[in-house]
């Protein structure tokens, strides 16, 4: 009898253990399932293609498949026009990324002080992200041309020569005040609501105790907007890297060497269909993309961990 | 000297410390030295007081409030003025554009030929045109079908992308978020390393796919790589992942099935996600320049956004109109969908 019934037991285990493993395969097929489309899509558009070019990137051209090492990156790192993109690219990116953060988190900062009219402010603020670069490229002609209105007061007002802003040294600026024009409501938003969500008792408390404004921002607040800060910063970075279109829409296909941007690079070789020039470019970005956000993604949870503990 | 009996000693000590006690003065506090009329007028003067500090309290606060109204009022207005000035000028007449603006666009940058030629005149910035017409628009609308074409253009790459991109990432997310595993999370990781890579990495691959193909040129190279762009997931994912697994356990005890729990819990629960996201890649691709002119080579298959930066002199009679126009259907949908908007970004931020 006992044997007969360790027998039926065990039976029921694996009776059990087999439906188990049936519901985890029937999970598994029914989310795979749900992911298909979008996986069979990433893979043929991206990442085949991204192997493909990291192919070429090591053969002499995309017809003469000899495999030639490294050449083809010492070909792009040793060239002027890629070296000065790169270096016009992360120079913007150097003065961009902090000043959009910045200023968003003052501007977050001065609507959540109770002033009237937040969500008015905000609106507004919101209003340029939703304007094509396209319909606004004529306004800033108009504002920084050679004939343009600002050189028009300042010639007016101050007696100053006119000045090429887009063919000068200070044609990043100009870019640069286009780029924050845009993004800075995005950020914006992005901060009021980490302001939002730092709860108020404990400002509260540490008022009680006597901490003024300047501590109460760097002991409690930054603690609470470190991980929106590093969210900014990584899209405003992101953004940073696509005002190549802007550049375009204002100066062409050749514009003044400070404005020359990596895609500018890119769209050369295109019309030259270097294919193997194009390839190790686009690998060489694809490695400096992952280090940054690699590193930007680690100095972030070393810095939570540290303010955690 | 007579000699202290015990209860004697005892009597004098007591009395002794009695006497302490009662002789000691007390001070009057503050306000038991003052009479009556005293403490009439000092309570008067407290008052006065109190009340000086309470204004000079509500003016500070009047006079940073002010400062900060002005700080923000100058940024909506610098964030406004473009788009305003934009929408008035596109009723300005085309001889009035000319007058204002003709000296710009004859030295937009790269075509100054005689800088001090132009020193005399200075533009003219004018808000409100002189005389209020449709002229712009009415040449644009038909007069010249190109626009409209471009325009068209537009709205054919854009729709099918943000369609398929939300049909797609909405079930994508929802098997992110719902099946967990390792693997799963290196290809989710994958995924987000894509999102964050800059066109200038991912055109390259879209170009030579589309090569091999053979749709370059044709408008599918652009749709295709949109609709399966891995932005939405990212997002889309995020929120997913809140949706309280009580809510699914419980649908599951009532029998639902899968595909109902995903349609009828997870897609509702998301619906202010949905829209921000909808409204989020409708501006980025109305937006888009890079891939256009790279995986399209033919003029008019490209959309306006591309066409608007090579209005030229001749045509800046237009030129007003046209970037409102463009302009018209993005300030649109923020209109209809903010509320969305800033609670999907404001929820994409936060952990």
């Amino acid at each position: 009898m006992p044997a007969e019934d360790q027998e039926s037991l065990l039976k029921l285990k694996a009776d059990k253990a087999r439906s188990r493993r049936r519901r985890k395969l029937a999970d598994w097929a029914l989310f795979t399932g749900y992911l298909t489309p979008s996986f069979l899509g990433v893979l043929v558009f991206f990442f085949l293609p991204l192997l493909m070019i990291l192919k070429t990137s090591f053969q002499k051209s995309s017809t003469n498949t000899d495999f030639i090492g490294f050449t083809n990156y010492e070909r792009v790192l040793t060239n002027n026009a890629f070296v000065s993109a790169s270096k016009n690219t992360l120079t913007f990116a150097a003065l961009a990324v902090p000043l959009a953060v910045l200023l968003a988190l003052l501007l977050a900062m001065l609507l959540n002080s109770g002033l009237p009219g937040k969500s008015i402010f905000r609106s507004i603020l919101l209003n340029p992200m939703m304007v094509p670069v396209a319909s606004i490229v004529l306004i800033w002609q108009v504002f920084f041309s050679f004939n343009g209105v600002i050189n028009g007061w300042s010639y007016n007002l101050f007696g100053l020569d006119k000045l090429d802003w887009l063919e000068s040294d200070y044609s990043q600026v100009v870019i640069l005040i286009l780029f924050l024009w845009k993004n800075l409501g995005y950020n914006m938003v992005l901060f009021l609501a980490a302001l939002n969500n730092i709860p108020s008792e404990i400002l509260e408390s540490a008022m009680m105790d006597g901490a003024g404004a300047f501590k109460r921002f760097f002991a409690i607040k930054m603690h609470y907007l470190a991980p929106t800060i590093f969210f900014v910063a990584i899209m405003s970075l992101i953004n940073s890297f696509k005002i190549f279109r802007e550049v375009y829409l204002l100066t062409g296909d050749h514009p003044y060497d400070n404005l020359y941007m990596l895609q500018h690079f890119m769209n050369n070789a295109f019309t030259h269909l270097d294919y193997s020039k194009l390839s190790s470019g686009a690998i060489i970005m694809c490695v400096v993309m992952i280090l940054i956000v690699g590193i930007l993604f680690f100095t972030e949870s070393k810095f939570d961990s540290d303010v955690e503990e | 000297m007579s000699v202290m009996t015990e209860q004697d000693r005892r009597e004098a000590a007591a009395s002794a410390r009695r006497k302490v006690f009662t002789h000691i003065e007390r001070d009057l506090s503050f306000f038991e030295k003052m009479d009556d009329s005293a403490k009439e007028e000092f309570y008067r003067k407290e008052r006065i007081r109190s009340t000086r500090e309470r204004r000079a309290h509500k003016i500070k606060r009047g006079i940073l409030t002010g400062i900060g109204l002005v700080i923000a009022g100058a940024a909506s207005v610098l964030a406004i003025v473009p788009i305003f000035f934009t929408f008035l000028n596109s009723f300005m007449s085309s001889p009035e554009i000319a007058d204002n603006y003709g000296v710009i666009f004859q030295s937009l940058s790269g075509h100054v030929q005689n800088g001090a030629q132009y020193l005399s005149k200075t533009p003219t910035l004018r808000l409100v045109p002189q005389l209020v017409t449709l002229d712009q628009y009415k040449n644009l609308l038909f007069m010249s079908p190109n626009y409209l074409f471009k325009f068209w253009n537009s709205i054919l790459l854009v729709v099918p992308i943000v369609v398929g991109q939300m049909l797609i990432a909405s079930l994508a997310s929802y098997s992110f978020a719902r099946y967990r595993r390792k693997r799963r999370e290196v290809l989710f990781f994958s995924y987000i390393i894509l999102m964050l890579m800059p066109f200038q990495v991912t055109l390259v691959p879209n170009y030579m796919i589309a090569d091999k193909l053979n749709i370059l040129n044709t408008p599918w190279a652009i749709i295709l790589p949109g609709i399966f762009s891995t932005f939405a997931i990212f997002l889309l994912t995020k929120y997913m992942r809140q949706i309280p697994t009580a809510y699914i356990e419980a649908a599951k005890l009532d029998g639902a099935t899968e595909w109902q729990i995903f349609t009828r819990i997870a897609l509702p629960l998301c619906k202010s996600a949905i829209f921000a996201l909808t409204i989020l890649l409708f501006i980025d691709y109305w937006n888009m320049v890079e891939q256009p002119l790279v995986l399209l080579t033919d003029a008019d298959k490209q959309p306006m956004s591309v066409f608007l930066s090579q209005i030229n002199e001749a045509e800046i009679g237009i030129a007003f109109a046209a970037s409102a126009l463009y302009m018209i259907p993005p300030l649109l949908i923020f209109l209809w969908g903010e509320e969305y908007l800033v609670e999907g970004i404001s929820r994409s931020g936060v952990k």
